[in-house]
């Protein structure tokens, strides 16, 4: 795991050097007050006169003692303080999205299976799809706009209201509540139908095998046949999936934090890769590396769990 | 389930929004009325696209981070709102008669935001940390210029040049940090980028990142406390977004476009919670051509396209109006700017005979002239994500084609923008826009000195008569001078046409009816943010 983890780094750092346009460039480009001596000064200064591979040897035998420098931008901050202060955001948010998205596209598929053909499987089916087809930020910027402006139901961006550091603890966690709720609606509309329809799919695979027929044939209730016999088998591919939505769970959506305004890892790795800021763009690599590694073995871990074939050997 | 549906329910309301014409707005009461008493209290909020970098200013480059520091600090010197240097943290200044020595006379009794006194061993402290090699700051060129620099008592502060240097009183207006808090630490790692210290009359509370900060006023504030309690800007990356936010009365301030101020603010329901202001910004964009090329090399046909051009199309075209057509590199009202320039007019007539006279003559079978066998053809490149410019190319396109010259268009990312085109002076012509400074120097864009790599007069543009006018304007504080040198190096760039001067847009901000005290002047509205206020019945936080 550690040559595949080391070749990623090589490979992410080679392509944003070789990006267009430097950090300083980024920042001062077109300030006719910035004469070419200051530029030189902030190359120095970010280390950036140095060759490429000296720059990456310095960066990895940072990295080996777990230090992911300081940040590009101005200001010059760690950049672990960079990300700190973004992922707990981003996580809550991804994770609730996450946790409704199957709360809801898993029965959606089931049902969609059991009752195939039906106006319900297919009036599902066309819920979905709208999700999957709407432009995000048009769709939350329709709701903002009704629930917003016009009701003025729920607050329209940011994660907290004008004087929430005044709230009781109880009123302050309903206002973020209620600020979610946007978001995360929007954020899980979107990915619907991916996952519906996957699980529709195994579903119906398992329905028609042999062992299922036996399992009606034996007289057991429908619920049993359903539930015991036929889901358990259709998630097991559904595992694999959750598995690798993990590294996802850090990376946030560009286009939906900007929109809502949420201080999220979309719009830092986003603003970093357009400031050319390197360490900040490899630290948030290397923790979706590392995360993208992990999730594979869980995915794994978790399918020998579920499925004692694997677990035996005899997959 | 049913309560996993719970969340779905905004969406199942979506058909709602279709039929969601009645408005139920807060605070719906007009409060035209009369000007109210000034009063202590209430907190502006702006809304902002960015999130400032750092709060030590010679460190930011970005303006947001400018926005923030401009209320919490304080330079020796600033414009007022006529745009004319005065003195802020110093009272006075006195120039040598040889034009050399600047001595500043401090304002006494000023105190830092931690109940220190503001002496001259701040400004002695912040000019050499500028000039410090290890200190990663972009501006550390105007106070280069110093020769020597005293601070011969707590009140009092000096500087030397060798040279004369106007724009040099200007860059004092830089702002000053507390040296107490400073002074042999390593300036990268201070904490004051992340809770500043200044003298202004704002201190620094909180920052949320990503979301806000959060600003209150300074009881002690020298020029008195401000009306206004709180000033807090909001990071709202997306301009719908921050628009919906002004309309749900999530903020109170923000920047409008155009088409925003044109056709979707003119209800009598968003003038009665908002005013709208419009003065020209201090921006312009231009058609610059790169004069190393044989295509543009002849005055007669850089004169020519811009006779081809409507400037008055593209100003309604693209700004709606909301601004006005550029005739030189300054904004026009301001000392340096020449109203009596002849600039060429659209004139599709004499383009053509222009053209002809530079022996742009015969068509060929696409309606494009030809001259040797070469047809004149030729792209404009401009950056990516600025509609405006992109669609002032357009405009322009259609105009070059009805005088025989085809033009394409080529829109650029940023960095490979900068990187690959204008700094390589790979391009043939492009449409930016530069800001306009407040000090008329415009040495770094015009000089025929400045023509080297990544320097910024990137078109290649070489007079000798223009490198000896911002010589001459460069070297004297005398205003009478330097407004004859400035005026004359208009009517030489119109003449020369180097760049097609195109538009100077207007600056639109709104701001909401509860706050008065805004008196628009040519700095704008902020200058006298600290005289606003909301009378006791209308305030709001």
């Amino acid at each position: 795991m550690i040559p595949l983890f080391l070749g990623i780094t090589l490979i992410t750092f080679v392509v944003i050097h070789i990006a267009p346009g430097e950090p300083v460039e980024m920042q001062i480009a077109m300030n006719p007050k910035v004469t070419a001596e200051a530029r030189e000064r902030l190359r120095k200064f970010y280390g950036l006169d140095k060759p490429l591979y000296v720059q990456y040897a310095v960066w990895v035998k940072k990295l080996a003692m777990l230090d992911f420098g300081r940040s590009f931008a101005p200001g010059n901050r760690p950049v672990v303080d960079r990300i700190k202060e973004r992922i707990p955001v981003t996580l809550s948010l991804n994770i609730i999205a996450l946790i409704i998205e199957f709360g809801v596209a898993i029965p959606i598929g089931i049902l969609a299976a059991i009752r195939r053909d039906t106006l319900f499987d297919k009036g599902m089916t066309v819920f979905v799809f709208i999700g999957f087809a709407v432009p995000t930020f048009w769709l939350a910027l329709l709701l903002m706009y009704l629930f917003g402006v016009k009701l003025g139901w729920l607050p329209i961006s940011g994660l907290h209201s004008m004087g929430s550091e005044g709230f009781t603890r109880i009123h302050w966690f309903l206002d973020l509540l209620k600020h979610l709720i946007l978001p995360v609606s929007v954020a899980a509309f979107g990915s619907l139908a991916g996952l519906s329809r996957y699980m529709r799919s195994t579903m119906l695979d398992v329905i028609r095998q042999d062992y299922i027929t036996t399992a009606r044939a034996k007289g057991l209730p429908e619920r049993a046949v359903i539930f015991r016999h036929a889901l358990r088998n259709a998630l097991l591919p559904v595992i694999t999936l959750l598995g690798l939505s993990v590294p996802g769970l850090i990376g946030g959506s560009v286009i939906f934090e900007t929109i809502f305004a949420i201080p999220g890892m979309g719009q830092l790795f986003y603003g970093g890769v357009m400031a050319r800021d390197y360490p900040l763009v490899m630290g948030i690599l290397v923790i979706g590396a590392g995360l993208t590694l992990a999730g594979n073995l869980l995915a794994d871990v978790g399918y020998a769990m579920a499925d004692p074939r694997i677990r035996h050997g005899k997959g | 389930m049913r309560r996993k549906w719970l969340a779905w329910l905004p969406l199942l309301l979506l058909p709602a929004l279709l039929s969601a014409c009645d408005s139920n707005k807060k605070g719906a009461a007009s409060h035209h009325a009369g000007p109210g008493k000034p009063a202590y209290g209430d907190a502006l909020v702006v809304g902002s696209i960015g999130e400032p970098s750092t709060l030590i200013p010679i460190l930011a480059s970005d303006s947001a981070s400018f926005d923030i520091a401009g209320l919490v600090y304080n330079g020796l010197v600033r414009y007022d709102k006529y745009l004319r240097l005065e003195g802020e943290l110093a009272e006075k200044w006195d120039v040598s008669p040889d034009g050399l020595t600047i001595t500043f006379h401090l304002r006494h009794g000023v105190k830092w935001q931690d109940g220190r006194e503001f002496t001259s061993h701040d400004v002695l402290y912040t000019y050499l940390v500028t000039i410090d090699p290890k200190t990663p700051t972009a501006y550390a060129d105007a106070f280069k210029q110093v020769k020597k620099a005293e601070a011969p008592d707590p009140y009092t502060f000096r500087v030397t040049y060798a040279k004369p240097f106007a724009p040099a009183l200007e860059s004092w207006g830089m702002s000053i940090l507390p040296a107490h808090l400073l002074e042999g630490k390593d300036i990268t790692k201070s904490e004051l980028a992340r809770r500043p210290v200044g003298t202004g009359p704002y201190i620094f509370k909180e920052w949320i990142a990503g979301q806000k900060v959060t600003l209150e006023s300074n009881p002690d504030y020298y020029e008195g406390r401000p009306y206004i309690g709180r000033y807090i800007y909001r990071i709202i990356p997306d301009n719908s977004t921050m628009y919906m936010e002004l309309k749900a009365a999530g903020i109170d301030k923000m920047d409008i476009s155009p088409i925003q101020y044109q056709r979707q603010t003119e209800t009598p329901e968003f003038k009665s919670l908002f005013n709208k202001y419009r003065y020209p910004a201090s921006a312009y964009t231009y058609l610059g051509y790169n004069l190393r090329n044989p295509l543009f090399s002849d005055k007669r046909v850089r004169k020519a396209l811009t006779s081809a051009i409507n400037k008055d199309e593209i100003v309604h075209g693209v700004l709606l109006g909301m601004g006005q057509v550029a005739h030189g590199p300054y904004k026009p009202g301001t000392w340096a700017c020449n109203p009596n320039i002849k600039d060429l007019d659209y004139n599709p007539e004499l383009a053509r005979a222009l053209l002809a006279e530079a022996g742009w003559r015969r068509k060929n079978g696409d309606g494009i002239l030809v001259k040797d066998g070469k047809p004149f053809q030729f792209t404009v490149i401009t950056n990516q994500g600025n509609d405006q410019r992109i669609r002032t190319a357009v405009i322009i396109q259609r105009r070059l084609k009805l005088v025989g010259i085809g033009m394409k268009i080529l829109q650029l990312e940023w960095a490979s923008f900068i990187t690959n085109y204008i700094d390589k002076r790979n391009f043939e012509a492009v449409i930016l826009g530069w800001t306009i400074g407040q000090d008329p120097d415009l040495f770094d864009i015009w000089h025929s000195s400045k023509t080297g790599p990544k320097e910024f007069n990137f078109i290649g543009y070489k007079n000798a008569e223009v490198d000896g006018l911002l010589e001459e304007g460069r070297s004297t504080f005398d205003m009478e001078k330097r407004r004859s040198r400035y005026y004359r190096l208009q009517e030489i760039l119109a003449e020369d046409q180097p760049y097609t001067f195109l538009y100077v847009p207007d600056a639109l901000p709104v701001v909401s009816v509860r706050f008065r005290g805004i008196e628009p002047a040519p700095a704008g509205i902020m200058y006298n943010f600290i005289k606003w206020y909301v009378p006791k019945e209308e305030q709001m936080y």
